[in-house]
């Protein structure tokens, strides 16, 4: 909500998401779609729209957008159609772009967000269609003329629309962060808005609440869902600002202007493109074998939600705790490999905790995580037997990370293995509190909190090898007044 | 020996070849000389003879070696809307300026894997928009054949050779080449073989692929074979036809023997005869011809009969929809962007609007309007929608007929050839030429166009034969029949004859063609 000179105004937001296809194919050429190569060095004569040339729909693309509309929870259109966007522009070849437009392969849908008090909110998906990215028209490459970059045109995209669902900036990022996080798990987009294969256009109206919609402005290719979340919030408030000073929303397209934080209009209604949608009469219907259809569904991998409710009730997590894990598949595949067999809870922990905290200081993802899963395994072991403390397992890990050697190697070329000879820690407590012969005067005076101050300087003297249990009982033995004074 | 060369048949070509009567750069050189002797009409926008010496080379190579294709020193020509790797390619468009493709199409790869000889690339209407072949950017084409004196008195005006394949029909007619290929849109092929009096071949709509076949309108547009005899087509069509996995809308059937489908055995066969087909106005000798086709399939044991496709009369103005409709979309690459031409403006759009201005002819913008109309929000659901429902009715129209009928017969063009403005400039008059041939090609069914008889001042009628789905062996085994009984033997007025020439004497005569 946003509260308003005169009153409270709700934001609503629907968000289409353009996520590029993971394919080494073009969607219609069999041209490459590398990343980063050359201008105009992956392009096929399809590609660049020359006379005479057809398109081939690469099965492959069709199989990834199957397997996300799977993973939305959505319906598979078995029979859908490409049609013609018709408009031109320098980097878009054809004079049209081929995409779906009233039959797409993905019908409704939905996304379940975690909010932040715990609970859940499912957001619906609209529709999810298959198109051509264009090319890249590059202005800053000579002082008079447009440069065009035709690598990115043809590469085939997902266009995922969501229902007008979504009330707040917070959501907004709650949906892509989720959407992303479900396109990599199956694989059909790395979600990398920097490289732009996931770009985001997002219309954003203010209504009193429970009233009907308002007159929306669509902001256009917004590329991180920071930004996502800032121009919401800008864009919200002006429109609220515009309202309440008695002036109305004009549907317009707005760019974001990262620099500035602001919205500013791209061009209006009026101007907007008449695109002559019709059917390509190159493509015949996108007609889906419903076996395949199930097959695919059936070699869907786990998704965040399933892995989330899995590690809550079967292992026992905590619900942060699993939703940090499953954010991701590899830190996910990661705690599953270092759990198997294992109390998973501690895992975790360690996941969670030290290891997270150390990649986040190396600043590296956990495919290069200097502590293999196996690894981290075995100084989980090495604590279960009682061979290190888990005091000292923070030490052996923290030169796992420095040195990548097994837990085992630095307990050994240490000398960390833990000390349980109860006479060589009662030896110990006999030798500090002869030392601090006064503490233990205070301690007797009733100065209780002089307990933990022993403990510390007993694994002190033990280079913190003491077995922490054996010297508690100990210690608690010798001052109840057992043995010598 | 080289006149009566480009007199052959394909067929006869063929065998020629095989018994090595000839060579053939025999063949060949006959042909280039003819080419060069037909350029009065105007029918080539680019001759290959150095590539055509090449390729007979090359053929004459296997055929010495008992390896010959099927096509094997076979001279061809190609219409200028096949994309030739390395020829220039133009669709008789300005705006395709300078276009030399990086690719050959499927058909015509085919054609040269079986072994046929490029002579070069003929004359059409703009984009194969056009009935008459007026319409291209490199003039117009003149039909080799002249009225007789004695029809209209005086009248010996030149003829258009109807379009848009109205330079592969004016060569083949004129003898220039054995045979060539066409594509037919909404008669493109039938009609100029009508008018030129040659046999032209509109195979079912996915039968020969369309990959790099310049667009007009792709859900319409099919290549097929023009040549001299029915069994030519058939020898032709099978090297161009088959599944291209490279087209999508290609039909993955297998190809029948066409050559072994003309048995000339069509007893029992039943023939519709469309009575929606006279329109008004149509001369009555269309209608003589057309009755007198019929008895000649009667006579060879087939039967006739009388059958409706009710909705004929929307087949035109939807065709004139649903073409454009596509052609407006398939022309917006031809931007001034990456290939062809460029008239530099001072900002993007009016580099745009000069470069599609200079390079599109009249009647190429005139459907880029029409079409982007019929599209626009607002008209869509009332014309295109609209008009692919007729064209549906339309297929109901021909289905239905199928169940009573094996094949239908019909005339061709509602009339013969006409003369540069003769038919005046009012576009939709123009139109009126394909209506005949617009609903086969909206149905997609395989449909012959056959020289039957002559016009009251001499100029060859055909009658077109229209057969179901993928049933061209049918259409062609009908055709034959109607072939051998109308005896069509007459050459036109201007042929590449009356020039001896021998291999010897050619070199100099050689430079000048290649240079």
């Amino acid at each position: 909500m946003i509260e308003g000179r005169t009153g409270e105004w709700e934001t609503v937001i629907g968000l289409e998401v353009h996520a590029q296809i993971v394919s080494e194919a073009k969607l219609f050429s069999g041209a490459a779609t590398r990343f980063g190569a050359e201008p105009n060095t992956q392009v096929s004569p399809v590609d660049a729209a020359f006379p005479g040339m057809l398109p081939v729909i690469n099965r492959h693309c069709v199989e990834q957008a199957v397997k996300t509309g799977l993973g939305l929870d959505a319906e598979i259109n078995l029979v859908s159609v490409f049609d013609r966007k018709n408009y031109f522009y320098p980097d878009l070849p054809a004079g049209y772009q081929i995409s779906q437009y009233l039959q797409p392969v993905v019908g409704h849908g939905r996304i379940v967000l975690d909010m932040p008090d715990g609970s859940t909110r499912a957001i619906g998906i609209t529709r999810l269609h298959l198109e051509q990215d264009a090319g890249k028209s590059l202005h800053d490459q000579h002082p008079s003329l447009t440069y065009v970059d035709l690598n990115r045109a043809g590469i085939g995209l997902m266009e995922i629309v969501s229902e007008p669902d979504l009330r707040s900036a917070q959501e907004a990022g709650l949906y892509l962060r989720k959407l992303r996080s479900i396109l990599r798990y199956l694989g059909t987009c790395d979600g990398n808005m920097d490289e732009g294969s996931m770009r985001c256009d997002a219309n954003v109206s203010v209504r009193r609440p429970g009233g009907s919609f308002g007159t929306r402005c669509e902001i256009k290719n917004v590329n991180s869902v920071r930004y996502v979340m800032q121009a919401i919030e800008y864009e919200a408030r002006r429109q609220v600002e515009l309202l309440e000073e008695g002036g109305a929303v004009v549907q317009q397209t707005r760019l974001f202007d990262v620099g500035r934080g602001i919205t500013r209009p791209m061009r209006s209604k009026e101007d907007a493109h008449d695109y002559r949608y019709f059917p390509d009469p190159d493509l015949l219907p996108l007609v889906l074998d419903r076996d395949w259809v199930d097959g695919l569904r059936a070699g869907l991998p786990e998704l965040p939600d399933a892995k989330k409710a899995r590690f809550i009730s079967a292992l026992g997590l905590s619900p942060e705790d699993a939703e940090v894990l499953v954010a991701e598949q590899a830190p996910a595949l990661f705690f599953e490999e270092v759990a198997a067999g294992r109390d998973a809870k501690l895992a975790a922990n360690w996941v969670v905790g030290d290891l997270f905290a150390a990649l986040n200081r190396l600043g590296c993802g956990i495919e290069r995580s200097p502590v293999s899963p196996a690894q981290l395994g075995a100084l989980i072991d090495l604590i279960a037997d009682g061979t290190i403390s888990g005091r000292l397992a923070k030490d052996v890990f923290a030169e796992m990370v420095a040195t990548g050697a097994d837990p085992a190697t630095i307990v050994e070329q240490k000398g960390l293995r833990q000390v349980t000879d109860s006479g060589a820690i009662a030896a110990a407590i006999e030798a500090v509190l002869a030392r601090e012969a006064d503490k233990l005067a205070e301690y007797r005076a009733g100065r209780d909190k002089l307990y933990g101050f022993f403990v510390g300087q007993i694994m002190k003297a033990t280079q913190g090898k003491a077995n922490p249990t054996l010297v508690n009982e100990l210690l608690k033995e010798r001052l109840a007044g057992q043995g010598p004074a | 020996m080289s006149d009566s060369l480009t007199q052959l048949t394909l067929a006869e070509a063929r065998d020629g070849l095989a018994r090595k009567v000839f060579s053939a750069r025999e063949l060949a050189l006959a042909h280039i000389a003819a080419v060069e002797a037909v350029r009065p009409l105007n029918a080539f926008i680019t001759e290959t003879p150095e590539r055509a010496l090449a390729m007979a080379a090359a053929a004459d190579d296997r055929l010495a070696h008992g390896q010959a294709r099927p096509l094997d020193g076979v001279p061809i020509a190609v219409k200028d809307l096949f994309c030739t790797k390395g020829v220039l390619t133009t669709a008789a468009s300005h705006i395709l300026d300078g276009f030399r493709p990086p690719y050959e199409s499927t058909v015509t790869e085919k054609l040269w894997q079986a072994g046929a000889v490029m002579l070069g690339k003929t004359n059409l209407d703009e984009f194969g928009m056009g009935s008459s072949n007026m319409t291209s950017h490199y003039g117009p084409v003149e039909n080799p054949w002249r009225r007789q004196p004695g029809g209209r008195a005086g009248d010996n005006r030149p003829l258009v050779p109807g379009g848009s394949s109205g330079g592969s029909a004016a060569a083949v007619a004129a003898r220039a080449a054995l045979a060539a290929t066409g594509t037919d849109t909404g008669g493109s092929i039938r009609q100029p073989a009508s008018f030129c009096g040659i046999v032209g071949l509109k195979p079912s709509y996915g039968r020969c692929s369309r990959w790099g076949v310049i667009a007009y309108a792709s859900s319409l547009d099919q290549p097929g074979p023009m040549t001299r005899t029915v069994r030519d087509a058939a020898i032709l069509l099978q090297s161009m036809a088959g599944h291209d996995p490279k087209d999508s809308t290609s039909a993955p059937l297998p190809v029948p023997n066409y050559e072994a489908a003309l048995s000339g055995d069509i007893r029992g066969l039943r023939i519709g005869l469309p009575h929606e087909y006279r329109a008004p106005g149509m001369p009555g000798e269309i209608e003589a011809v057309w009755q007198q086709g019929a008895e000649w399939l009667r006579r060879a044991g087939a039967e006739p009969v009388e059958i409706s496709l009710p909705h004929t009369r929307y087949a035109l103005p939807a065709y004139y929809i649903i073409a454009p409709a596509e052609a407006s979309s398939n022309l917006a690459r031809y931007d001034g962007v990456r290939f062809g031409l460029r008239v530099e403006g001072d900002n993007l759009d009016e580099m745009y609007e000069l470069t599609r201005a200079a390079g599109f002819g009249a009647e190429v913008r005139r459907r880029v309007l029409i079409g982007t109309y019929v599209l626009s929000a607002g008209y869509y659901d009332a014309y295109y929608l609209k008009a692919q429902r007729v064209r549906a009715l339309i297929a109901q129209d021909f289905a239905a007929a199928f169940t009573q009928v094996d094949c239908l017969l019909a005339p061709t063009a509602p009339s013969s050839a006409f003369a540069i403005g003769e038919t005046g400039d009012d576009p939709v008059a123009m139109y009126l030429n394909d209506l005949f041939t617009v609903p086969a090609s909206l149905a997609g069914l395989p449909a012959i166009s056959v020289p039957a008889g002559r016009s009251g001042d001499g100029l060859p009628l055909g009658l077109q034969i229209i057969g179901r789905p993928f049933d061209e062996a049918g259409v062609l085994r009908a055709a034959g029949v109607l072939e051998d009984a109308a005896q069509f033997r007459d050459l036109p007025g201007f042929v590449a004859a009356g020039r001896r020439i021998r291999d010897r004497d050619d070199s100099h005569h050689l430079r000048q063609a290649g240079s």
